[in-house]
């Protein structure tokens, strides 16, 4: 008995010799081998544009683009550019959304990083990437390929950040999109012809038609809260109609001024709290998955949808001519039309690692595939182009996408997302807006939590 | 070596010897490399504060510190206690009553049951975690099951209250683990020789005693496993959580240790903290199971 205790003590010491060994041979600091220093700007005349000189390269692209249209705009991009430049090849690397978020961060600080990557925005991700310095600022590229005049700067400022990583919109610019993103209002044409109502463009006509669909036994407006995300838009939503657009943005990016304890915010939740208590909202949308309701909406059933301008393809294949699409409603200003005010941005913008061998070539694929030509076939794909071809027009739900995105780009203020306030807006805003949503909290409470969730931020880290 | 007692390498067949650990050195080698290594990894991490990028620093215990001192964490302990219930707790018990039934009852076709007893744990849980999404969604199954009965009252949104939302996640838990109980279960009851049950009837004892007194205790070793995987199963609860209720359900009444692990390392850029609970989890699963080890092996040692 005793002999056989000794064995194990024996087993266990060796256990952890071995353990001990395996250890030291990589024990360090973590992050001491990806640590590196900040890649520097290159000079406009150092990014060289001309690749035949390369040699034959390999890209590695991580992208997200896996659903319908997505896929197909990306394969034809990838293979024109391969056809432009025969000594290039694009060795894709597809995974889906939230796959591609989870691996992104041990990709980049891998052994063998991506050469361009897809990288969520906002200050989880892209923003702590740049902090790291694992990205490249692709200063003298914009310049050598003119990406400042290709794009407005209010869809390029969305890519910009200092090195700091924390204020989104201001430093060098980390990426380039190829989509625009709009979160607006989608509309059953039948169902509001039926209703004798038109298409609303005020806040006023928005109330008088919630209300109509609700006295007619229609839902007014299809919402399904199960992740919490939906949540966070119909907040920004709400928003449009009591804050200034100045203060949207404050909000959004985390600026030292903003504060959520004002008039405006505490009405944009006391308009939340209406809906649910009027029953506008589906009936218990908490326990609905956002897939699910937007399905719904495409069923016919619902009045509205306030949704990302991601859902028009299938929105557009379910519904067909019966949708449509619109920016939210403006404020009742008497006669002069008010400014356009939407939450959105561009898409997740494409980066190019800071460890890339190929950084002429990386910065080639981004111009690519965001070049007028790549912005022709992703109006094909009836996905909304960052910028719109001005042919191709038709007058259905993609239609009414690009004039909302143009119009918000001409006479407009495109608002980010609130969550890219602070790193952990996304959780915060998300469990607030469910929490008043489901009357568990009071406004002054709920605003008061997302204050805090700001002044922790500035106070820490 | 202690004087007197002969090398051991010349000791009788069947006493321990040194040469045993060359044995046992290639299954050590990969264990190590695969399972120790990360664990120890880990441990080390959870030593520091980093966020996968950049540097880390050094923080002694302050991760695990900091995970007492999380209200948050502490909450999410508590729902895994209350998936311990359903998890484990009543499949266990479903699984000796029904196992119990099917064996006196001795029904036809007995290995269709089993086998459609069983048949959840063969499917991926974030499959099962989407048809049970489904079932609970305001009109889906379970509502409609209702108002047809005449309970449309009770009809709620299941996930989408934080009331319910727990419960209704523990419940697909019991519907998965119930099937394994079960045919581990009765495998173990057909072991039990004729004879204890006939002596058994034969001292007057009803389907109760005899429950009691014949099958629960000859099912100990069974009992002991089936706690020990459900057990596991519970603790490590991750995805039917991530699928029925994303971003920690209403209210953020079901969030679990697994799931935030997840959410800290990958998202919120917390590694050392996620490491550091990650090592708390192992700890509890391996004292929870040793536990469970003690109280099934009992009878055995004996």
């Amino acid at each position: 008995m005793a002999r056989w205790g000794r064995a194990r003590t024996a087993v266990t010491l060796l256990v952890v010799a071995v353990a001990t060994v395996l250890l030291s041979v990589s024990a360090c600091v973590p992050g001491a081998r990806s640590a590196a220093a900040r890649p520097a700007d290159r000079a406009p005349q150092e990014v060289r544009t001309d690749l035949s000189a390369l040699g034959q390269v390999t890209l590695v692209v991580w992208d997200q683009e896996v659903r319908g249209g997505q896929e197909k705009q990306i394969t034809a991009l990838n293979a024109a550019f391969q056809r432009r430049h025969p000594n290039i090849r694009v060795h894709r690397v597809a995974r889906a959304f939230a796959d591609l978020r989870d691996t992104s961060r041990l990709a980049l600080t891998g052994e063998e990083p991506p050469d361009v990557l897809q990288v969520n925005n906002g200050r989880q991700d892209l923003g702590a990437f740049v902090r790291a310095g694992l990205l490249r600022p692709l200063t003298g590229e914009a310049a050598a390929y003119g990406w400042e005049r290709r794009f407005p700067e209010q869809v390029l400022r969305l890519a910009r950040y200092p090195d700091a990583g924390d204020q989104i919109g201001e430093g060098r610019l980390y990426g380039l999109p190829q989509t625009g993103e709009l979160v607006g209002l989608f509309y059953n044409r039948t169902m509001l012809a039926e209703l004798g109502l038109r298409p609303p463009r005020t806040w006023s006509e928005f109330d008088a038609a919630l209300e109509a669909a609700r006295r007619a036994g229609r839902l007014p407006i299809q919402f399904g809260n199960l992740d919490k995300m939906p949540g966070i838009h119909l907040l920004g939503f709400a928003l449009h109609r009591f804050a200034t657009p100045e203060d949207e943005t404050a909000l959004a990016t985390g600026r030292p001024e903003a504060s959520w304890s004002t008039p405006a915010a505490g009405a944009a939740a006391r308009l939340l709290a209406e809906w649910v208590d009027r029953g506008y909202l589906t009936p218990g949308f908490a326990g609905v998955h956002p897939d699910d309701a937007w399905a719904a909406f495409g069923r016919g059933e619902g009045l509205f949808h306030v949704g990302g301008s991601w859902l028009v393809p299938e929105l557009q294949a379910a519904m067909g001519d019966n949708v449509g699409f619109l920016l939210p409603p403006a404020r009742d200003e008497g006669g002069a039309p008010a400014r356009p005010v939407v939450t959105g941005g561009p898409g997740l913008p494409f980066a190019v690692s800071a460890r890339t061998r190929h950084p002429d070539a990386a910065a080639a694929y981004l111009d690519f595939v965001t070049s007028p030509e790549a912005m022709a076939v992703l109006a094909d794909t009836r996905i909304l182009p960052a910028m719109p071809p001005s042919a191709n027009r038709p007058a259905d739900l993609f239609g009414d996408a690009v004039t909302a995105w143009e119009t918000t780009a001409k006479s407009g203020v495109l608002v980010p997302y609130l969550d890219y306030a602070t790193p952990t807006a996304y959780e915060t805003i998300g469990d607030a807006v469910e929490r008043l949503l489901a009357k568990a909290t009071s406004v002054q409470a709920f605003l008061e939590t997302l204050q805090a969730d700001r002044d922790n931020d500035r106070g820490g880290r | 070596m202690p004087p007197g007692k002969p090398r051991r390498s010349a000791g009788p067949p069947g006493e321990p010897r040194r040469v045993a650990y060359l044995y046992l050195l290639p299954a050590l080698v990969v264990n190590a490399l695969f399972l120790l290594f990360p664990l120890g990894r880990g441990a080390w991490i959870s030593l520091f504060d980093w966020d996968g990028l950049t540097l880390g620093h050094w923080a002694g215990w302050d991760n695990y510190r900091a995970l007492v001192a999380d209200a948050g964490l502490r909450a999410a302990f508590g729902h895994v206690a209350v998936l311990l219930v359903f998890f484990s707790a009543l499949p266990i018990a479903i699984g000796l009553v029904l196992a119990t039934a099917l064996h006196r009852a001795r029904v036809r076709g007995m290995a269709f049951f089993r086998t459609a007893l069983f048949l959840p744990q063969v499917v991926a849980m974030v499959v099962v975690g989407v048809a049970w999404r489904g079932i609970y969604a305001p009109d889906g199954a379970l509502n409609g099951a209702l108002r047809a009965l005449g309970l449309g009252s009770w009809a709620t949104s299941w996930l989408g209250d934080s009331d319910t939302a727990l419960v209704a996640v523990g419940f697909v838990g019991t519907w998965v683990q119930s099937g394994l109980a079960v045919v581990l279960f009765l495998g173990g009851i057909g072991r039990i020789p004729r004879e204890l049950f006939e002596a058994a009837r034969l001292d007057g004892a009803g389907a109760l005693r005899e429950f009691r007194s014949v099958v629960v205790p000859s099912l100990r070793a069974e009992i002991g496993v089936a706690a020990t995987l459900t057990t596991i199963a519970a603790l490590r609860t991750f995805d039917l959580v991530y699928v029925m209720t994303p971003q920690g359900g209403p209210g953020r009444s079901t969030t679990v240790p697994a799931y935030e692990i997840y959410h800290r390392a990958f998202h919120s850029g917390q590694v050392g903290s996620a490491a550091a609970l990650g090592v708390a989890l192992t700890a509890l699963s391996f004292l929870v199971t040793m536990g469970i080890g003690r109280l099934a092996g009992g009878e055995r040692a004996r």
